[in-house]
């Protein structure tokens, strides 16, 4: 009987804890919202938050983005020579591309590129008692360290999505026109004709936005919710890339379900 | 690091995703042709539209000059109704015929528009009167198999 109900009780605790943290969640990122004026006002602060969230990103965003445009030209070609419609490369590696590959494979490496390192930095200023140390000072730390540094990874993810599909399609160019020799006007033209603006590319940005709003606040809450221990940030570190990660393919299934249904 | 090289590398940075935007826009995307110029739409009854999609080019010898821009049923008529988006640029006479045809033998569908003679020319919201359906692959295989089985008989005959 005693087990049963130290059973029940554990289960009834965990789920309170969980819904206390979601709660705790929506109520720091409506926070994040509330004092995003104050780092507008201050510019800077998002700039070099865009440095450190984006422009360091670059070199593994477009080296990952070409070489796996390269592969899909490579596959691609494999397949579509079977049916004759090696023409058809341009479309195939465009709009792999531009829909899913590019908004989604970005947002994977910048978790793990960016995320992890937003939620390592804010978990040690919590630890090292800078965060508690400038609410002394009168300074809100979610005005002063979260909001800049929200707002510049939402602003780095479109175009670092935008970047790794142009570096893709470029790949899938030198590996399919280059090396290979599918026509060159073919693979263009077709490329063309398939691929819309407002369907395919503004909904690639879309999602694009989206993953990065949601990566971004899962890494700055993992920071600001984490045990102020070395253990506690290394766990913290560990669940930003899982959860936000997981986030980002089930969000690009609703996502898709949405936009590309029926087109 | 200082504040100017900060401000370049981020100014880079955003320089290389508008540009990375542009290039899908234009040379991946069909931004740079047709979708931005203004279209007059005309409207044609087909009894059968096969694999027509919205979005098929509309082509006249071989030249695409619009889109179809909605596919509908007509309960009263029991017939498919297709909006055509047409660019101004291209007039048509009113007895223009339009027809679904298949871009290779196993391409995408296109509605094929072949001008008429009359003096008049097609303005917004108009129908087109001439239409002929799609070519459905399976009754045609369905008709030739008939025709054989019904010569068969003959052919053995002089035996």
């Amino acid at each position: 009987m005693n087990g049963l109900l130290d059973s029940l009780r554990g289960i009834g605790a965990r789920v309170i804890d969980s819904i206390w943290r979601m709660g705790v969640a929506t109520r720091f990122f409506l926070m994040i919202l509330l004092q995003s004026g104050q780092s507008f006002r201050r510019f800077h602060l998002i700039i070099r938050e865009i440095y450190s969230a984006g422009v360091l990103s670059l070199i593994i965003i477009l080296v990952s983005g070409l070489f796996v445009g390269m592969v899909l030209g490579l596959q691609g070609y494999e397949t579509l020579q079977t049916y004759g419609s090696e023409e058809a490369l341009g479309v195939l590696v465009a709009l792999s591309l531009v829909r899913e590959l590019g908004p989604v494979v970005a947002a994977l490496l910048f978790a793990s590129r960016a995320g992890s390192a937003i939620t390592a930095e804010i978990g040690l200023m919590k630890a090292t008692e800078q965060l508690a140390a400038m609410e002394m000072m009168a300074v809100d730390p979610v005005a002063r360290v979260v909001a800049p540094r929200f707002w510049g990874a939402v602003i780095s993810m479109p175009i670092l999505a935008a970047l790794f599909s142009a570096m893709g399609i470029l790949g899938g160019y030198l590996v399919g026109v280059v090396l290979i020799g599918v026509d060159e006007g073919a693979f263009w033209s077709q490329m063309q004709a398939a691929v819309d603006f407002r369907e395919d590319v503004l909904n690639g940005v879309l999602k694009s936005v989206v993953f990065g709003v949601a990566v971004t606040a899962i890494a700055l809450f993992e920071g600001y919710d984490a045990p102020p221990t070395a253990e506690g940030v290394s766990r913290a570190t560990t669940r930003t890339v899982v959860t936000s990660s997981l986030a980002i393919l089930a969000l690009d299934f609703i996502l898709t379900a949405f936009m590309f249904r029926g087109v | 690091m200082q504040r100017a090289t900060l401000d370049l590398w981020v100014g880079i940075f955003v320089v290389a995703g508008i540009a990375a935007i542009l290039f899908l826009a234009l040379r991946v995307g069909n931004m740079g042709s047709f979708d931005s110029a203004s279209t007059y739409t005309v409207k044609a009854s087909f009894d059968n539209i096969g694999g027509l999609k919205a979005r098929a080019p509309i082509k006249s010898a071989g030249v695409v000059v619009g889109r179809v821009s909605e596919i509908g049923f007509d309960s009263t008529m029991y017939e498919a109704s297709v909006s055509l988006k047409l660019d101004t640029r291209y007039k048509f006479p009113k007895d223009s015929s339009a027809s679904i045809m298949t871009s290779g033998l196993l391409g995408e569908q296109y509605i094929a528009l072949e001008a008429g003679g009359e003096e008049k020319m097609l303005e917004e919201g108009d129908a087109l009167k001439l239409t002929q359906g799609a070519v459905v692959l399976e009754n045609l295989i369905g008709q030739f198999l008939f025709n054989k089985s019904e010569e068969a008989p003959k052919a053995t005959e002089p035996k």
